[in-house]
């Protein structure tokens, strides 16, 4: 299990950041995502890996209006 | 009819002249104040007092129309007064979205102040002209045009019985006749309405330009509020202001050089983040609805829902691949290279007075996506275009609109109103034949649609009035706050964005706070005093925008490569520093991000006082329909059972088991409504209101707004109760 903005959600093996985007179908382009405390560009979305038990904030900015 | 002839008929009714002069850091220094009835002019000094506490934009507009207008003025009085001011920093060319013109009046739907505002020229080359704001009140007693030539420093009054109504039309001949050559079109400017803001409550006003590589003349629309509507009560067919060339040194700032350096640094983020973050260049909003609806906070059906499967026929992809004319100069002001004011070319109209005509059409952009579209149950993509070009054109605002008729929609499928009342029109959800025939008739001021074009909250009345309706169940599903249709967002898993709508000055608009994500997604603001946090700071930081002629637009849709460094990477710290920047820089002032917010609570507290003035201001208008805050229906229960369900168990420690939905949807109500009572109470105690929504005089005297005639204001309706 990790924590997903303050929730838990299930873990899976070999979990990327940019999968996760994925599996909680997060589309919007202006994400600020923080993994155990440490802010992640967005190239390096798909090269790092989640672990179980990790905390990672995906922080969506706001738009439009 | 040609336009020699038009300008034959014109009959000079009234004429001013004035002395042409300088910008001075931003300021021209002077309002020009004309009275339709009288056909006078007159020229108002702008103080120190006024600059200091108002800024410009909404807040000249929410001054004068204080001073114009008394406690009893109804929108329609000829003493209610249509106000536009840019703000000092409206007009320069150095930044991307400082074009934008504010426009204040009372509003025909909440009959209390409104602002609204609007892209293209008119705002900057008012200014350029000489005026920081123009102020009209008074009532014509036929059509007139309103002239104001920024070359010669004279303001006319013309008789104009021969020209258009509808904006597209109007425009252009207006723009032809007032030029003195193709190369001068860039120099003017028209307001204008249509013949649908003679007949409804919910009319707009087209800000023109001139795009001179399309050859054509474009229209940027303010559109909430009905001051379309006031604009053709006042007997105005259009405002033209023709404007000395326009330089990027006009506004004669105190600082040329700081603008200069915060320009640079965000066209180049623009130009390299773009095309990775929001696409603004190249679909402008309308990337928004994909987003929406993948996060179920589309309006679908009068926003029962958040989503639907085919939504996906009005995405940005298929206007981008299909209609958008893009020519990678889609700016509305000279120097916004967000470039979001996108075009439909050349589009065949299929139905109303111009049907097989070929027209321009700007836009389609998020907001209309939806109210021209879902919000409907209408997917096709050909009817947002043709929406669009009529709400533009007949001058109706395509939001109340699409509000509003979602709401007779769901009215005609319960049985509230039937064929016999909508005159034959068939108006189920996803009917777009018959959608487009009530925009027609709202032009026309005929049959239904003369009664869908006073808003959501006349027809409640109406409708219980005369139909016998069930006013509770109108409450629930009628999307409006203080008589203004919601703008196009779901905001049922978002308290504080229920409390953005709620609490907004001018009714259901999100130009104050857009909290979803904040909220629903990131879980940052979980308690009471998060919520009230943001519901403070966004609005007051929203607000400057609109005293200072800016787009909010390049704050957050484009964001600085290294912006998740920030503490705060939702208030975009590099571009709220580039702000204080500019207006330093333009003004020659030293304010920091804190002088900013403090600008904007000034002006915040006195339109909520306003508000007050007006009989309404208080918690009772705060209040929003419950469709806004969970689920009004059985049917939209089950719709998201599990969600709802899981929140029984999670939140309430209920077991949704052997309950039937009825009763499910009766328990989250009495939850979400207590949530909402107490949002307000945490919202009132940040913004130093009393528990009514009342600015308190400790706060008036803080913010040095304890002017006599405001604090009379607060002490009878505290004195009153």
């Amino acid at each position: 299990m990790i924590k997903v903005n303050g929730k838990d959600y299930p873990w899976e093996e070999g979990l990327s950041i940019k999968q996760l985007l994925v599996n909680k179908g997060f589309t919007f382009p202006l994400l600020v995502v923080v993994l155990n405390g440490k802010a992640i560009a967005d190239n390096e979305y798909v090269g790092t890996v989640v672990n179980d038990g990790d905390d990672v904030k995906i922080i969506h900015l706001m738009s439009g209006g | 009819m040609n336009r020699l002839e038009m300008k034959t008929a014109h009959k000079l009714v009234g004429t001013f002249n004035y002395q042409l002069g300088q910008l001075e850091k931003g300021y021209a220094n002077r309002t020009l104040y004309i009275n339709l009835s009288t056909n006078g002019f007159a020229e108002k000094p702008v103080t120190e007092l006024m600059k200091q506490k108002f800024i410009g934009g909404r807040g000249f507009g929410l001054k004068l129309l204080w001073d114009g207008i008394q406690d009893h003025t109804q929108w329609n009085d000829p003493e209610n007064e249509l106000i536009i001011s840019p703000g000092p920093i409206g007009g320069i060319t150095q930044y991307p979205g400082a074009g934008k013109s504010y426009v204040v009046a009372l509003s025909p739907l909440t009959q209390s102040a409104m602002d609204s505002n609007a892209g293209g020229h008119f705002g900057p080359f008012l200014k350029f002209s000489g005026w920081d704001a123009l102020e009209i009140q008074g009532k014509a007693e036929r059509d007139v045009i309103v002239f104001i030539d920024g070359t010669k420093g004279t303001v006319t009054i013309e008789e104009a019985p021969l020209e258009a109504v509808n904006s597209h039309i109007l425009v252009e001949q207006l723009t032809d006749m007032y030029a003195e050559s193709e190369a001068d079109k860039v120099t003017i400017s028209v307001v204008a309405a249509g013949e649908a803001a003679e007949h409804t409550l919910i009319g707009l006003l087209n800000f023109s330009f001139y795009d001179s590589r399309r050859k054509a003349v474009r229209v940027k629309q303010a559109g909430r509020g009905g001051m379309g509507t006031v604009f053709r009560d006042k007997h105005i067919k259009a405002l033209v202001i023709k404007s000395p060339k326009v330089r990027g040194d006009l506004n004669n700032p105190a600082d040329m050089s700081a603008l200069k350096k915060a320009g640079q640094k965000i066209h180049e983020e623009i130009r390299t983040l773009d095309d990775s973050q929001c696409r603004m260049r190249k679909v402008g909003t309308a990337h928004l609805t994909q987003i929406m609806n993948d996060y179920d906070l589309l309006p679908v059906r009068n926003y029962k829902f958040g989503s639907d499967p085919e939504a996906t026929n009005i995405t940005d992809d298929v206007f981008l691949s299909k209609y958008l004319h893009l020519n990678g100069h889609d700016e509305c002001w000279y120097g916004c290279s967000l470039a979001c004011a996108k075009v439909v070319k050349s589009f065949q109209l299929k139905t109303g007075p111009y049907k097989g005509k070929e027209v321009l059409v700007d836009g389609p952009e998020y907001e209309t996506t939806s109210a021209a579209g879902s919000v409907l149950g209408i997917f096709d993509p050909e009817f947002v275009i043709e929406t669009n070009f009529y709400c533009d054109t007949y001058g109706v605002d395509a939001l109340s609109f699409g509000t509003a008729t979602a709401f007779v929609m769901e009215c005609y499928e319960n049985g509230v109103i039937n064929d016999r009342i909508t005159g034959g029109l068939k108006l189920n959800f996803g009917n777009a034949e018959a959608a487009l025939e009530l925009l027609h008739q709202m032009a026309k001021g005929e049959g239904f649609g003369k009664i869908a074009g006073l808003g959501i909250r006349r027809m409640k009345k109406l409708f219980v009035e005369q139909y016998d309706a069930n006013l509770d169940f109108l409450q629930d599903i009628g999307m409006e706050v203080k008589g203004l249709e919601f703008s196009e967002y779901v905001t049922k898993e978002s308290l504080a964005q229920q409390g953005g709508y709620g609490l907004a000055n001018k009714g259901a608009q999100h130009d104050e706070a857009w909290l979803i994500f904040m909220d629903m997604v990131n879980h940052e603001i979980p308690t009471f005093e998060d919520k009230a946090e943001a519901l403070f700071y966004y609005p007051m930081f929203r607000t400057w925008f609109s005293l200072n002629g800016l787009c909010k637009l390049p704050w957050n849709d484009i964001v600085p490569a290294d912006n998740h460094l920030t503490a705060e990477p939702a208030k975009v710290p590099e571009h709220v520093q580039n702000y204080v920047e500019i207006y330093n820089g333009v003004t020659g002032s030293n304010i920091d991000e804190k002088g900013l917010i403090s600008q904007s609570e000034v002006v915040y507290n006195f339109q909520r006082v306003f508000n007050v003035r007006m009989g309404f201001g208080t918690r009772e208008y705060d209040q929003v329909p419950y469709r806004a805050v969970g689920p009004v229906t059985v049917e939209e229960y089950e719709s998201r059972q599990d969600r709802y369900d899981a929140q029984m168990k999670d939140i309430l420690n209920l077991d949704p088991e052997g309950k039937t939905t009825a009763e499910k949807v009766q328990i989250l109500r009495n939850y979400r409504e207590e949530q909402y009572r107490k949002l307000c109470d945490a919202v009132y105690l940040r913004r130093g209101w009393d528990a009514n929504g009342i600015p308190t005089i400790k706060t008036l005297e803080r913010l040095g707004i304890d002017f006599p005639e405001v604090v009379a204001v607060v002490k009878k309706k505290m004195t009153q109760g």
